[in-house]
């Protein structure tokens, strides 16, 4: 399903304004400002920049995860089970500390769990070449299955000390937002400008000229699965923050809204191109999109159309863009 | 490794194996297993299921995945329900052509989106699965279907039984099953979808019409899909919004993969799937008899998806050639 081009012949470059403004990251720009125009017609109330802040700390952990997601897509693999990920980690975090193990600690064993899941994924889909596409969604099944054992029905609750990530303000921004952009712009730098950064481009444009190039490409690949596993971990026990409380189905069905992330944000689906960047303007994107919804009092329901529709959307804009400008 | 390949030398008898060691292990333990009651409790667990899967093995071996298939079984359920609601006196049969109808009209925008716009199959129906079942939301008022609407005759179709005490619904499942073995090995259009998935760039050099076939297959499992729904509305005698069909793909996706339905395309038989439905049925049945608690079949579940993945791969030897990646 990858397009190879069998002969290129020699095009005349880009021109300059074509290569800056011809690109995923444009749109999804541009529908931020729709976005926002839109909802602050539909009510007088959304262009409050507090607000707004206060509604992305909701999405903040996914957002986080998508970042280091964008960066697995791009190097050709997907993972589909973060979000049961987060669930499993915080679960396990919740219920050690819950057994008496002190609170740093407990962190500690659920960023290990988090690994581990990472771990279990890379084996499967590097190791064992096995499809990450479905390895994942086995996994997906599995980590939130055995959420479901650890917590059952009932909800764990964390400490009182622990609990409030969202309140903790920075300069008058909630921690959540900055740990965001500090994390965007970390992973941007090792994307952008880093060798490894652009290896992983390589290898998701051509993963057997990469091997050939000398590339490592299992271990980068590895790699970016532990990273993705520890960062939903860490994701996951910020939620349990937020929330004050833990219950197996902790961001139910959030791979669509991360995978919606990527997509939004340029990335793509069969590797080699996004950015960070595009992924954090999708973040914010989809934030306003729902509370523009959400001030407009629509139905929860409709967001989820919305959703939907916007992924679709997303989808063919980005192929539309990219058959345009062919390397 | 070679031995354990060589044991199973045809992907079906490895199933099997697994599903008699399963219930003779389990038939030790607690013998009321190894009864015709507890075979007849496996058989109405897996209706629904069974269907669905067949829906998702045409999908695979055409090379694409379709994420939707629970929320379009909602959606019909819900069409249905509504149906039933708003016109009481409709005769109650009618319920089926119009839940095959909406699952086809769902399952080809699908396929029309995949192939007008060759997009990738799983993002397409990963936000169908979400679209659609928004849509469930919106035409319901996110009201719950009762079952006081739901025809008793519908009703009672998964308990009454023509035959040896076997209950409609699982005829139809095993109805369906059958149709879909012909279908894959004995018609032109099944043989393409095999020829088309095994290689989809000689597909069309072999006059194969690869929008066409794709647009059936998508229609299909859509339709599938449809006519799982109104059968829900049959075993549960209700449609909610949120939890009709939700996480069915899923659990479709767990018995085609331990059926031996290869991801990449062109590889899976009807028999195999019918033999991992039955083995995630056995799974289901088993837990309540050996007093291991309901909240652990979805781990249980997907350590089966797991394992069938590694025993998949020893048994195959895939070669090098497929490094392809991970966007199927």
């Amino acid at each position: 399903m990858t397009e190879t081009s069998t002969t290129r012949e020699l095009v005349p470059a880009r021109p300059t304004w074509h290569v800056v403004f011809v690109r995923p990251e444009t749109m999804t720009t541009l529908l931020i400002v729709i976005g926002l125009v839109g909802a602050s017609i539909l009510s007088p109330f959304f262009l409050d920049v507090n607000y707004i802040m206060r509604s992305f700390t909701l999405s903040a952990e996914m957002s986080i995860v998508a970042l280091v997601l964008t960066m697995v897509v791009i190097s050709g693999e997907i993972d589909l089970s973060p979000a049961a990920n987060m669930a499993l980690s915080a679960c396990v975090f919740a219920w050690v500390q819950e057994a008496g193990l002190p609170l740093p600690l407990a962190v500690v064993v659920g960023l290990v769990a988090g690994l581990a899941m990472g771990a279990l994924n890379a084996f499967m889909s590097i190791r064992m070449q096995l499809p990450s596409i479905i390895v994942t969604i086995g996994t997906l099944i599995f980590y939130r299955g055995l959420a479901q054992i650890i917590a059952g029905d009932r909800s764990i609750r964390v400490p009182e000390s622990f609990i409030g990530i969202n309140n903790v303000l920075i300069l008058g921004v909630p921690l959540p937002i900055i740990i965001f952009f500090v994390a965007a712009l970390f992973l941007g730098l090792v994307l952008g400008t880093t060798v490894i950064g652009r290896q992983i481009y390589q290898i998701g444009t051509n993963q057997a000229a990469a091997l050939h190039a000398g590339i490592e490409t299992k271990r980068i690949k590895v790699g970016l699965f532990l990273l993705l596993g520890v960062v939903s971990a860490a994701a996951g026990i910020m939620a349990a923050s937020r929330l004050g409380s833990v219950r197996y189905d902790l961001v139910l069905g959030g791979e669509l809204q991360m995978v919606l992330m990527a997509m939004l944000g340029g990335t793509y689906i069969f590797g080699g191109r996004g950015t960070i960047l595009g992924t954090c303007l999708a973040a914010w994107l989809l934030v306003i999109v729902s509370t523009g919804m959400t001030v407009a009092n629509l139905l929860p329901a409709i967001q989820l159309t919305v959703l939907g529709i916007l992924l679709i959307v997303a989808i063919i804009a980005t192929n539309f863009i990219y058959a345009r400008t062919q390397r | 490794m070679n031995v354990l390949g060589s044991i199973f030398f045809r992907r079906e008898s490895g199933i099997l194996v697994m599903i008699i060691l399963f219930c003779l292990a389990v038939g030790l333990y607690k013998p009321q297993f190894l009864t015709l009651s507890s075979l007849r409790i496996i058989l109405l667990l897996t209706p629904l299921i069974m269907i669905g899967a067949m829906a998702q093995m045409l999908v695979l071996v055409a090379r694409h995945v379709d994420l939707s298939i629970g929320s379009m079984l909602g959606f019909s359920a819900m069409v249905v329900g509504l149906m039933y609601r708003e016109f009481p006196e409709i005769w109650w049969m009618v319920g089926f052509p119009v839940a095959i109808l909406t699952g086809a009209t769902l399952g080809l925008f699908n396929g029309l989106l995949v192939t007008i716009f060759k997009l990738p199959s799983i993002i397409v129906t990963l936000g169908t699965l979400s679209l659609y079942r928004g849509l469930t939301f919106i035409i319901s008022d996110a009201r719950q279907i009762n079952r006081s609407v739901i025809p008793t005759e519908l009703k009672v179709m998964s308990r009454t039984s023509p035959v040896f005490d076997i209950p409609w619904i699982i005829l139809i499942a095993f109805g369906i099953a059958v149709m879909a073995y012909f279908v894959a090995r004995h018609t032109q259009f099944g043989r393409q979808i095999y020829a088309l998935g095994s290689n989809p760039k000689a597909a069309p050099l072999r006059g194969i019409d690869v929008t066409k076939v794709t647009l059936v297959v998508f229609a299909l499992a859509g339709a599938l899909s449809g006519l799982a729904g109104i059968l829900y509305a049959s075993r549960w005698g209700f449609v909610n919004p949120s939890n009709t069909g939700a996480g069915f793909e899923f659990q479709v996706i767990a018995a085609v993969v331990i059926g031996g339905v290869s991801i990449n395309g062109g590889v899976g038989t009807v028999m195999g799937t019918v033999l991992g439905v039955l083995l995630l049925g056995c799974v289901s049945a088993a837990l309540p008899l050996l007093g291991i608690p309901g909240s652990t079949q979805n781990a249980i579940f997907g350590a089966v998806i797991l394992v069938a993945l590694l025993i998949d791969r020893t048994v195959r030897h895939r070669g090098v050639a497929s490094v392809s990646g991970g966007a199927a």
